[in-house]
């Protein structure tokens, strides 16, 4: 707990780069609404939380040091009614009842396209707010919270197995990292040591997700690059990888199978053999279209330069994933924060600089090769031993938090435990750095081309919506 | 009798044009599918969109005029007529008096003019983008046809399809440079036309991207139904004007018989069949372009007519 002046200095710490920004959120009981403030040190260490009680429903906005940290504030205003003050952009975010106007540009020749909220393929419904001259993007806003789902409210007095499920589905192609870093938030709260086999098969499902959302990430960019080819073939590269994780794990995006105290299902030799086995092959398949990307003169001349992320900016909205790490920055909590088994397997962290959609698409690859030889040493050193810890039946007031990577970014998971069930809980997905990031990296492009730059980032919406 | 035979060659023509369509651009889908590793649709697929689409009932929005409701008749008859002009398996049929290739260009360009104004007419952003950027190949590949009409017709002494592709075919000219020109030109510009790559993507679903597909996506029902068929009868056109321009072999002569006409269809069908084959796999391994190197791309196919033509000029004067 710190007070306003405390609250202002941290804000400032963000702004001076000191510390980075991981999260502001909101809770509130019979004694009054508080916010809280997470940060972490650049090298990744020291994740603080600090709270400040909110006075009369306001309190001094982090967004006017920081920008990264409006579009949270803005949600927050809207999902718990405090109010920011000095937040330099007060409009509402989640609410749309409320009254709504796009930011302004105006010039000689300037016109408007809305584009959404539902589109014309099967896609998660946004809106896009382009200012643009002719074919060149002047301005682009997204709109989001056409899903808002009320999750932190579920949670809310639900024990903790039924909340991570909750967290499971906060954004479906991340549930493993988000069940894990719930349940990594639970186990700080309830100090459980998690037994080592359970850690490492978290590590394996959580390093599957990432191959299967980068092979498919890495054929959608080729493909809204007007070059389906090579879609067609990662997504049966992605396929393979969903159909293994239906057989080690019962599940092909294996959900619901992280549970705070461990996992809720244990691998098979005979399935782990098999998954061992294939990695080699399917790298092998995933490797001829990475020649094929690099070959293909008309796919580069559309990636290369598309939809720049200035190094600079990617620092001071806080972005990470492959957004982040295309961009100069050098984040990834598995190495930089780093939690079992990663304390073990260390990953290789790819970085680049061009913060191009080419730059974000070879981040992605050098992450699949990274991934792919994480689960094999995993698998190689796979301890015996329990797969769950029993969590404490009840207990006191506790708070955890945690940090886990997943294939977007580091998702931010904290949790107030009250006896035997959650008090309140908060989820942070990466894309909330990154849509400020999207928009700004689109200016000056065509409008052709945001697609491709919006496909390149992937940021969620529902991970947004909340 | 001549005439009946005459009439029904002609009435034939004219149901290949409007019957194989579909066809065709159901066979280039499906070489495609199985070229990216996929099933992809039934060869007949289109026909049962059509249908679909003809038994649905048509939207049209609130704040558009006649235009918006005409133009599609309008494109459709423009199309078709400019695809039975052109000759398919045998020249010199009924009407081939009547159009010459100048008229085959201006009735797409009237096809596509009515497009245009119809997609404006829709109110939508997505109408003006696609207009807009459809005026901008337009305003490239219109002149690029007609170079490669002025080339053709300077060789063969007419622009009368039926008289160039006799000609042709007695290979009284052998081969000629302006000719491999005009080829590649007609090649490019009928990509362009048709909203093949690298152009424009026929099968993508981002509204920001598309330049055809964002005029027509206020279209529904009947409306649509003509569009979609317009479209697949231009790219039936556009093949079959490469196939009787630079090869016209098989094609069944004035006055042929039965056996000379069986021939003929048959070779246009095999015609058609390598062109599917040709453009899917020219689609499968290129990406699409950006939009602003696209007049690049078009212009190329201008300045290779321009070309074609200023060399038959200095060739002649030598």
């Amino acid at each position: 707990m710190v007070d306003a002046a405390g609250w202002r200095a941290a804000g400032a710490s963000l702004a001076a780069g000191a510390r980075v920004l991981v999260a502001v959120w909101a809770t509130g009981d019979d004694a009054g609404s508080r916010v809280h403030l997470a940060t972490r040190r650049p090298d990744g260490s020291d994740l603080a939380v600090i709270a400040l009680r909110a006075e009369d429903g306001t309190y001094p906005s982090i967004g006017q040091y920081h920008p990264g940290a409006i579009l949270m504030e803005r949600a927050l205003q809207d999902a718990s009614g405090l109010r920011a003050e000095g937040l330099p952009d007060p409009r509402p975010w989640l609410d749309h009842e409320r009254d709504f106007a796009f930011l302004p540009a105006e010039g000689e020749g300037l016109h408007r396209i809305p584009v959404g909220p539902i589109h014309a393929g099967t896609i998660e419904p946004g809106h896009f707010r382009f200012t643009v001259n002719g074919e060149t993007i002047v301005r682009l806003e997204a709109r989001l919270g056409y899903t808002r789902k009320g999750t932190l409210g579920l949670m809310q007095g639900s024990a903790p197995d039924a909340a991570v499920r909750l967290a499971g589905r906060v954004s479906g192609d991340s549930t493993v990292a988000y069940a894990w870093a719930f349940s990594r938030a639970v186990e700080a709260a309830r100090e459980v040591a998690v037994p080592p086999r359970a850690s490492a098969l978290r590590g394996v499902m959580a390093e599957l997700e990432r191959l299967a959302n980068h092979a498919g990430d890495f054929g959608a960019i080729c493909n809204d690059a007007g070059f389906p080819l090579i879609n067609a073939h990662a997504g049966a590269l992605r396929e393979t990888i969903l159909r293994q994780a239906d057989a080690c794990f019962g599940h092909r995006l294996m959900m619901d199978r992280i549970v705070p105290g461990g996992v809720a299902a244990d691998l098979a030799p005979v399935a782990a053999a098999s998954l061992r086995a294939e990695l080699p092959a399917w790298l092998g398949r995933f490797e001829r279209l990475v020649e094929l990307y690099g070959k293909t003169a008309s796919l580069q001349d559309r990636v290369v330069g598309a939809g720049r992320l200035a190094p600079d900016l990617a620092r001071r909205l806080g972005c990470g994933g492959y957004v982040g790490r295309a961009a100069g920055q050098d984040f990834d909590a598995r190495r930089d924060a780093p939690y079992p088994p990663y304390d073990r397997h260390a990953p290789a962290v790819p970085s680049l600089s061009a913060g191009d959609v080419d730059a974000r698409a070879r981040i992605r690859i050098a992450e699949i090769r990274a991934s792919a030889a994480l689960i094999g040493d995993m698998l190689d050193a796979l301890p015996e031993g329990g797969i769950r810890a029993a969590l404490p039946e009840s207990g006191g007031e506790a708070f955890g938090c945690a940090l886990a990577e997943g294939f977007r970014g580091d998702i931010f998971a904290a949790v107030r435990l009250c006896g035997p069930v959650v008090a309140d809980a908060f989820l942070r997905d990466p894309s909330w750095f990154l849509w400020p990031a999207l928009e700004a990296a689109i200016e000056g492009n065509i409008v052709a081309d945001f697609p491709l730059c919006n496909k390149s980032f992937n940021a969620a919406y529902s991970g947004c919506d909340l | 009798m001549g005439l009946i035979v005459h009439l029904a060659l002609q009435a034939l023509e004219m149901a290949i044009a409007l019957l194989a369509a579909p066809l065709l651009t159901g066979f280039v889908r499906k070489v495609k599918a199985r070229l990216q590793r996929r099933a992809g649709p039934p060869l007949l697929q289109v026909y049962r969109d059509l249908a679909r689409l003809v038994a649905k009932e048509a939207v049209v929005p609130e704040d558009s005029s006649w235009l918006f409701r005409v133009s599609p008749y309008v494109i459709f008859a423009a199309t078709w007529v400019a695809a039975a002009l052109v000759p398919e398996f045998a020249t010199n049929l009924q009407f081939s008096w009547s159009g010459d290739l100048i008229v085959i260009a201006a009735l797409l360009g009237s096809a596509r003019f009515f497009q245009m104004l119809a997609a404006l007419d829709s109110g939508t952003a997505f109408g003006g983008i696609g207009a807009s950027r459809e005026a901008m190949l337009a305003s490239l590949a219109e002149p690029a046809m007609l170079m490669i009409v002025f080339t053709v017709a300077l060789v063969a002494g007419t622009s009368q399809l039926s008289a160039i592709a006799t000609f042709m075919h007695s290979g009284a000219e052998g081969l000629r440079l302006s000719l491999a020109l005009g080829l590649v030109a007609l090649v490019m510009v009928g990509l362009t036309e048709t909203g093949r790559f690298p152009v424009d993507n026929p099968a993508t679903h981002l509204e920001l991207t598309m330049v055809h597909e964002a005029m027509v996506l206020e279209y529904s029902g009947r409306h649509l139904a003509l569009i979609e068929l317009a479209g697949a009868m231009r790219l039936l056109l556009y093949m079959s004007l490469i196939a009787c321009i630079f090869a016209p072999f098989g094609i069944a002569p004035p006055g042929a018989g039965p056996a000379a006409l069986a021939l003929g269809l048959a070779s246009y069908a095999g015609k058609l069949g390598f062109g599917a084959v040709a453009l899917a796999g020219f689609e499968t391994t290129i990406a699409k372009m950006r939009v602003f190197r696209i007049p690049n791309f078009v212009g190329a196919a201008l300045m290779l007519g321009l070309l074609g033509t200023l060399l038959l000029f200095m060739s002649a004067s030598l």
